[in-house]
């Protein structure tokens, strides 16, 4: 009887455990787009006539960046909550 | 909805809120049962008609607010397909201006309390993803023959590599699909699940819930921006992903 709650203990906690992990993952998403808006502002800030035709492709560029981070905020999720 | 969660010390339940149940009660969901998902869809077809049908029926020359708010999505999408298309994308301009509005109002519409968010589903987002897919494929196929095979052949790389990036390319066209449509449903449940935990810690302070109340409030513009940039993203990227169907192998 031990036995079995002890299991359903461990899977818990490794599922948690993992969700804290997949967190880890945001940061490289967060770095991403500050390399993204970074670049653009100091290309903006040389030419700024320019800038504004490029305000479209910055957000593309953020979006994917985003997507990854978002990736890996799900995973958390699902392993916390949706066993 | 929270008694049916097993004992397990955590009171925050932030995932029930994506569960599509039925309207009227009952326990079974068949395809012709209404549920919270379909009336919110509906909720969002009848502003988007209320906008645009009845908001320009005036037809004046000098736009009145109504009008002037449904030009604005008018504009913007005619000029974002004819500044990555040009002339020959705007035969689909109405695809992309359906996609566009009605992915606009459904995360706006789940920002309302109380709502349910439609595309925080992966059955809407992966749907709409795959008729993007199909179409872009079949639309090419039909105008360009066996000529659409030119988007994996990359010209302008050098002749030896161009196997290799043959490979690369038909592995991420054909990974586009599902990139696009986790990319929409990871960003509107995550905004949404982090909103139900910190109302979740709200509730469990007591006397200092002002603090998550502050940190709620600016997630919420945070998913005004993202509601917003998320529909955009979508729609600029099926216009990309039409330019490869309509002018195959301009790398």
């Amino acid at each position: 009887m031990e036995n079995v709650s002890l299991g359903a203990d461990l899977v818990k906690m490794g599922a948690l455990m993992g969700a804290g992990l997949a967190c880890t993952g945001m940061g490289g998403a967060a770095i991403g787009i500050g390399h993204v808006v970074g670049n653009y502002l100091s290309g903006a800030l040389r030419n700024p006539s320019a800038a504004g035709g490029q305000t479209a492709t910055m957000f593309i560029g953020i979006a994917f960046s985003e997507a990854l981070g978002i990736f890996s905020f799900l995973v958390a999720l699902l392993l916390m909550y949706a066993q | 909805m929270a008694a049916e969660h097993a004992e397990s010390g955590f009171n925050i339940f932030p995932m029930d809120q994506f569960v599509i149940k039925p309207l009227f009660g009952g326990d079974s969901l068949t395809w012709y049962t209404p549920t919270n998902q379909a009336l919110w869809m509906g909720v969002a077809i009848v502003a988007i008609v209320l906008l645009l049908v009845i908001g320009t029926r005036g037809r004046a020359l000098v736009p009145t607010r109504t009008q002037s708010i449904a030009e604005v999505f008018y504009n913007f999408t005619y000029k974002m397909i004819e500044d990555i298309n040009g002339k020959a994308g705007l035969k689909y301009f109405p695809q992309i201006m359906t996609l566009f509005t009605f992915l606009v109002f459904a995360n706006i519409l789940g920002l309302v309390p109380y709502s349910f968010t439609v595309t925080s589903q992966a059955a809407v987002t992966v749907l709409l993803a795959i008729t993007v897919f199909l179409s872009v494929t079949i639309i090419g196929l039909v105008k360009n023959g066996a000529g659409f095979l030119k988007v994996f052949w990359i010209s302008s790389a050098p002749l030896p590599l161009r196997p290799i990036l043959a490979i690369i390319e038909v592995i991420s066209y054909f990974v586009r699909p599902v990139s696009h449509s986790i990319r929409l449903m990871g960003n509107m449940m995550a905004g949404h699940a982090v909103i139900m935990v910190f109302a979740g810690f709200a509730g469990a302070l007591g006397i200092f819930a002002a603090f998550p109340v502050v940190a709620i409030m600016a997630v919420y513009g945070l998913e005004v921006i993202v509601a917003f940039i998320q529909a955009y993203v979508f729609a600029i990227l099926t216009v990309i992903y039409m330019n490869d169907a309509l002018h195959p192998g301009s790398h």
